[in-house]
């Protein structure tokens, strides 16, 4: 018989909230994240804003040792770190051991290095300086960084893997991570992402002229998904984590469960038939979407949230043509739908799995988090998905099934179904 | 600049890649930097580039290899101040 794989830890580094607790409440609220950033005004950016967590660096030391904590500069590994690690601490497990954990492996994605902390290396190559380099530059230039970092502090000795598909990364790595259990080659996988947008990726990204830049005087409304004036999506940064385990692993050593992962699917559009590097293929997000529920053996009626993609570029709404398409589901059947994207921008590598703990928390708690900014719907949305399915405040529901997808450069798409969990 | 001055100083330069600080405190110079101080072998890049640049001076690839209790650290880093 199939294992089944259930989620028993989460961990959260996002813009509107770090730890479980303080997210869980901005969830609630709707709390923007957002914040206006003086040197991106000064670096003549067009956008200014950005969904950056208030972290706290020092608090490392809590984490890992002295010397770990000495030397390390990549953002990236920081925050992929805390959240990793708060997820093995919330599923009840010690972080030493002088074994490897033989049975638990790790998948954990990002997009790049930290190329502010990788500036250093680069001038101290050009003024003839590089014996001053010294040994800590490799393990954070590496993509391998993150990874590297949280299995050495936990001592994981199964599959490890760092994942890379722009935003849908995040996704991407939990359901390897799902996969690995459910084919019995792990039984427990520690599995997330991370995102670090520092000024080059983020000036990179401005000159693509796919950001946000109308509300760099009101940054809590710059991040605008689904709604008529959405005019980019505002990079964000932060991480999430969750560990899976086995079901009857989880079960034995009595740990409690959040949810169950059903399944998911990954897939390209090969850039084919309207698909380029950075616009999706329809049929291949339509096939993502099917294969998931294929996959999962969920019918779409079953269906009671979708916890989008929905950046605030034009995209959004063929996302949701995408999705009325995939389920067959219209108007006022078209399943609620929210956007995570509202408060915290858009995180890149590190968005699927930071909204897929917030899929998993509105299951635990029963309720639907707003998407914020969404006064003025844009009225080709309203034609697929009826106003009331796009909730502006938190709403109280029974949650038993989120479809959770991400869509990423280069034409990858990615999608999972958690459910409640039922014995 | 006497032995033990250097030896105060080389603490602070040992300090931030060893755990175990009693130890630290304790050192004397027949203390290996592996195996008592507990000092990860690719950190010893990073003593002498700390070192360097603490004392000014350049300790070449030949002269780090023998780096490898306190005792020779503080030869190598004498002999290059001789030298200055």
């Amino acid at each position: 018989m199939s294992k089944r794989v259930v989620v028993t830890g989460l961990g959260v580094v996002s813009p509107n909230g770090i730890g479980v607790p303080a997210f869980l409440e901005a969830l609630w609220q709707g709390r923007s994240g957002i914040k206006f950033m003086p040197l991106y005004e000064e670096l003549k950016f067009s956008c200014q804003v950005t969904g950056m967590p208030h972290f706290e660096w020092e608090q490392l030391k809590n984490y890992i040792s002295e010397v770990t904590f000495y030397g390390l500069k990549g953002t990236n590994i920081g925050y992929g770190l805390v959240a990793a690690l708060d997820a093995w601490k919330d599923a009840g497990n010690d972080f030493d051991t002088d074994e490897p954990r033989w049975e638990t492996g790790c998948v954990f994605g990002n997009s790049t290095s930290d190329s502010e902390a990788m500036k250093n290396v680069i001038t101290r190559v050009d003024n003839k300086e590089a014996r001053k380099l010294g040994s800590r530059v490799v393990e954070q230039a590496m993509n391998s960084g993150v990874t590297s970092y949280i299995v050495g502090r936990l001592g994981l000795g199964n599959k490890v893997i760092t994942n890379s598909a722009a935003c849908a990364t995040g996704t991407q790595a939990i359901l390897m991570g799902y996969e690995y259990i459910k084919h019995g080659y792990a039984q427990r996988m520690l599995v997330g992402s991370c995102e670090h947008v520092d000024p080059y990726v983020f000036g990179a990204f401005d000159s693509m002229r796919v950001l946000s830049r109308k509300f760099n005087d009101q940054p809590e409304k710059a991040s605008r998904p689904m709604s008529a004036t959405a005019g980019g999506f505002v990079p964000g940064s932060g991480a999430g984590a969750f560990v899976l385990e086995d079901l009857d692993f989880a079960l034995a050593r009595g740990a409690k469960i959040y949810a169950e992962v059903l399944g998911g699917a990954t897939n390209a559009g090969g850039q084919r038939n309207g698909g380029t590097m950075t616009a999706a293929n329809p049929a291949g997000v339509i096939r993502c979407i099917e294969d998931a529920l294929r996959l999962s053996n969920v019918k779409p009626e079953q269906i009671d949230l979708i916890s989008g993609h929905l950046t605030a570029t034009n995209a959004d709404k063929y996302e949701i043509e995408f999705w009325a398409k995939a389920l067959n589901r219209r108007g006022k059947d078209f399943p609620v739908t929210n956007s995570l994207k509202s408060m915290i921008g858009h995180c890149l590598s590190a968005a699927g799995s930071i909204e897929s703990v917030a899929s998993v928390l509105q299951i635990q708690h029963g309720f639907v988090h707003p998407t914020i900014n969404l006064e003025d719907p844009n009225p080709e949305i309203l034609e697929i998905a009826d106003a009331e399915q796009l909730p502006v405040t938190a709403v109280k529901k029974d949650i038993n099934i989120v479809a959770k997808a991400n869509f990423g450069f280069g034409d990858v798409n990615s999608c999972l179904l958690f459910s409640k969990f039922e014995k | 600049m006497t032995r033990q001055d250097i030896l105060d100083e080389l603490k602070k330069v040992l300090a931030p890649y060893t755990t175990n600080k009693e130890l630290l405190a304790g050192v004397n110079e027949q203390t290996d930097l592996l195996q008592d101080l507990k000092i990860n072998s690719a950190n010893l890049v990073d003593i002498i580039i700390d070192a360097e640049s603490k004392y000014n001076i350049e300790i070449d690839y030949d002269a780090a290899e023998k780096m490898t209790n306190v005792g020779s650290c503080i030869d190598v880093i004498q002999e290059r101040l001789q030298q200055q």
